[in-house]
């Protein structure tokens, strides 16, 4: 279908120390944002990986932007997630020795897309973080991180934006401006949106979740 | 952002640790670059001083020391010998050519040798501008001693007594500049030649080439400015101070019990004519060199020296301590590499994050081997050119130490051949970034991520 962002089927995975987990189904179209919901421990993260191509599933098979992943190998991969995925973590995890800029610059570089400054301020003053283009990440508070990491993560414009406990260790009012930030800025950029999270507070927010 | 920038930037963040490589590789590679250049220079000049020289010949002493005074003119001679005798010698069939050369003062440290035309000859040296001396207190001057002491033709220079430049200075025999050697890359370019005749005029000795018999204590009233020449003496130039030597004789007259320098006093009641420092000598033919040396050791009061023998002996102990340096390189060179190691190993802890981020973000894993490393790579490059930068100034620093006559290493000419200690600093900085590369080689995005 022309529209399915992402699809899953029959995933399983088994650990290095024995355990297996059988995930359900994945069906994603374009700006369909979803959620992953489950508890601590009951495999959100690893599903993510599986989901992006981090980590390669004992069994089943999964369909990004209408490509198998697993039918491509290391390298080609690589860039195909570079430019078709953009990741978001609950810790911001800027490379502390870059800039802000170069922090952005970066995704551009790996995903061997030609470094566009004009996009890179666009998406800077989006984000209401122009004036700190040149700063180092230590010279951020927590919420403009977060900001730089959004912006990092859509910055090639990719079709799916992965988001791990983005909420987990905020307030109420915190959350809401994340998840606002969140939508606003997928939408803007034609992302589609899926979060796992084990944050309850956020699931009326969603249409589509799946339960782990 | 390339390779390149992010190497920068991550080596930048971590100063300290990068500077304690940089700095220990530049150590490394300082000290190679001094041993390898100087080496080699000592190497080729051992060669263009030896040049056309089979043999040299002079007073009974240390073989080496005659070597060194006469051929590299950085030692005292070791007494002198009768020119009656040498050239007797000379006219041996087997030997092709004998230059006499006389030895004694110096200007600023340039060495004057009396000599004879052949000399030129000898060391194939050619006459840039001027002429070649005709008389007395003439020079031609090594294009060294033109260019330090802005000596041209027609100049005038008086030298000093004894082969220190604080010697007492014959001011009342002026040398006049008549020529001027082209470059040799040999000891002659800091040297000043002159005729033998001057060499005995300005200390006052008599001298006649057919007449061995002179009155000393007549022909020569030659007057230093704190001791009196009336009488002449043998001018044994290896231990001449002026300031406060005593004349050998007074040394007589004295009676001293004195071993040696009653040897000194026998030598000079024991007149043997002109005298000279030594005999430089080219065979006519290979047969002479079995012939020639035992000849002199044998039967007459000289000694001959093989330069080759000599040259490769003094090498040989030079090489000894110029191994114990490269020694202590590699060993610092090694440190280097293994602070690198050390470096990276822990940097990679620190950053393992920052590699799962990029890896999540579409970097290969060779792109992570090859960020790590490339600044292994970088941080041994740094080092390896300011090591370079720190050899040669070290080099010019010994340049300012050594003496007029031993100054042959050019200290700021490039080595091709330094581009291999550059490679061997980038070879030592990639091996010893191998294991920290392969480690983030095999970075395993997941469970990083999944720590987190």
């Amino acid at each position: 279908m022309a529209d399915t962002v992402l699809s899953s089927v029959n995933l399983s995975y088994k650990y290095p120390q024995g355990a297996k987990l059988d995930f359900p189904d994945i069906h994603i179209l374009k700006n369909q944002h979803s959620l992953l919901l489950g508890d601590s421990g009951k495999g959100k993260t690893t599903l993510l990986h599986l989901l992006s191509g981090l980590s390669k599933p004992t069994q089943g098979e999964v369909q990004l932007m209408g490509k198998n992943l697993y039918s491509l190998s290391g390298s080609s991969l690589d860039s195909y997630r570079a430019k078709n995925l953009g990741f978001i973590f609950q810790e911001a995890h800027l490379l502390k020795n870059l800039s802000v800029a170069e922090n952005i610059k970066l995704a551009q570089s790996l995903a061997k897309v030609p470094v566009d400054e004009h996009a890179v301020m666009h998406m800077l003053s989006e984000l209401q973080l122009a004036d700190k283009a040149n700063a180092l990440p230590h010279q951020l508070s927590r919420g403009q991180k977060q900001r730089v990491a959004i912006a990092r993560a859509l910055i090639n414009r990719p079709g799916l934006l992965l988001a791990d406990e983005p909420t987990a260790s905020l307030d109420d009012t915190n959350t809401a401006l994340v998840l606002k930030l969140l939508f606003d800025t997928a939408e803007k950029h034609g992302a589609t949106l899926l979060i796992a999270t084990h944050d309850k507070r956020i699931k009326d927010k969603f249409v589509h979740a799946y339960q782990l | 952002m390339n390779n390149l920038q992010l190497v920068w930037k991550n080596i930048t963040q971590q100063i300290g640790s990068t500077l304690l490589s940089v700095l220990l590789t530049a150590f490394g590679v300082a000290i190679l670059c001094v041993i390898y250049i100087t080496g080699d220079a000592f190497e080729k000049q051992l060669s263009n001083n030896t040049k056309n020289i089979d043999l040299v010949v002079g007073a009974k002493g240390s073989p080496l020391q005659l070597i060194l005074s006469s051929l590299y003119h950085v030692d005292n001679p070791t007494g002198n010998i009768a020119l009656a005798d040498a050239r007797n010698l000379g006219n041996n069939p087997f030997i092709e050519l004998a230059v006499p050369i006389s030895l004694g003062d110096n200007f600023k440290g340039h060495r004057l040798i009396g000599t004879e035309p052949s000399y030129l000859e000898l060391y194939a040296l050619k006459i840039g501008e001027g002429k070649i001396w005709g008389k007395s207190f003439e020079a031609v001057i090594g294009s060294n001693v033109a260019r330090k002491r802005g000596l041209k033709i027609g100049d005038t220079f008086n030298t000093a007594h004894g082969l220190s430049a604080e010697g007492h200075v014959h001011d009342e025999h002026p040398f006049h500049v008549v020529g001027i050697l082209d470059r040799s890359n040999s000891v002659v370019d800091n040297l000043i030649l002159c005729n033998l005749e001057s060499v005995w005029d300005v200390h006052g000795i008599a001298h006649g080439e057919h007449n061995g018999e002179h009155d000393h204590a007549t022909e020569h009233e030659h007057n230093h400015d704190d001791h009196d020449h009336a009488t002449a003496h043998n001018h044994d130039e290896h231990d001449h101070d002026h300031a406060g030597h005593a004349h050998e004789d007074e040394i007589v007259s004295e009676k001293p019990n004195d071993v040696f320098v009653k040897s000194i006093g026998e030598d000079m009641l024991a007149h043997r004519g002109d005298e000279v420092t030594a005999l430089l000598v080219k065979y006519a033919s290979p047969a002479a060199m079995g012939i020639v040396p035992r000849l002199v050791n044998q039967s007459t009061d000289m000694q001959a020296a093989s330069p080759a023998i000599e040259s490769t002996r003094l090498f040989s102990l030079l090489g000894v301590g110029l191994d114990s340096l490269a020694i202590l390189a590699y060993v610092i060179m090694f440190i280097a590499g293994l602070s690198v190691f050390i470096s990276l190993y822990n940097a990679l802890k620190e950053r393992k994050y920052d590699l799962a981020i990029m890896r999540s973000m579409g970097a290969s894993q060779t792109k992570l081997f090859s960020l790590v490393l490339v600044e292994g790579l970088v941080i041994t490059f740094i080092g390896g050119i300011i090591g370079l930068l720190f050899g040669h100034f070290g080099l010019y620093l010994i340049n300012q130490q050594a003496s007029e006559s031993a100054d042959f290493i050019e200290a700021f000419r490039v080595n091709s051949q330094e581009l291999f200690l550059i490679l061997a600093a980038c070879i030592i900085g990639m091996l010893a970034a191998l294991i920290p590369a392969i480690r983030a080689y095999k970075t395993s995005i997941a469970t990083i991520l999944a720590d987190k």
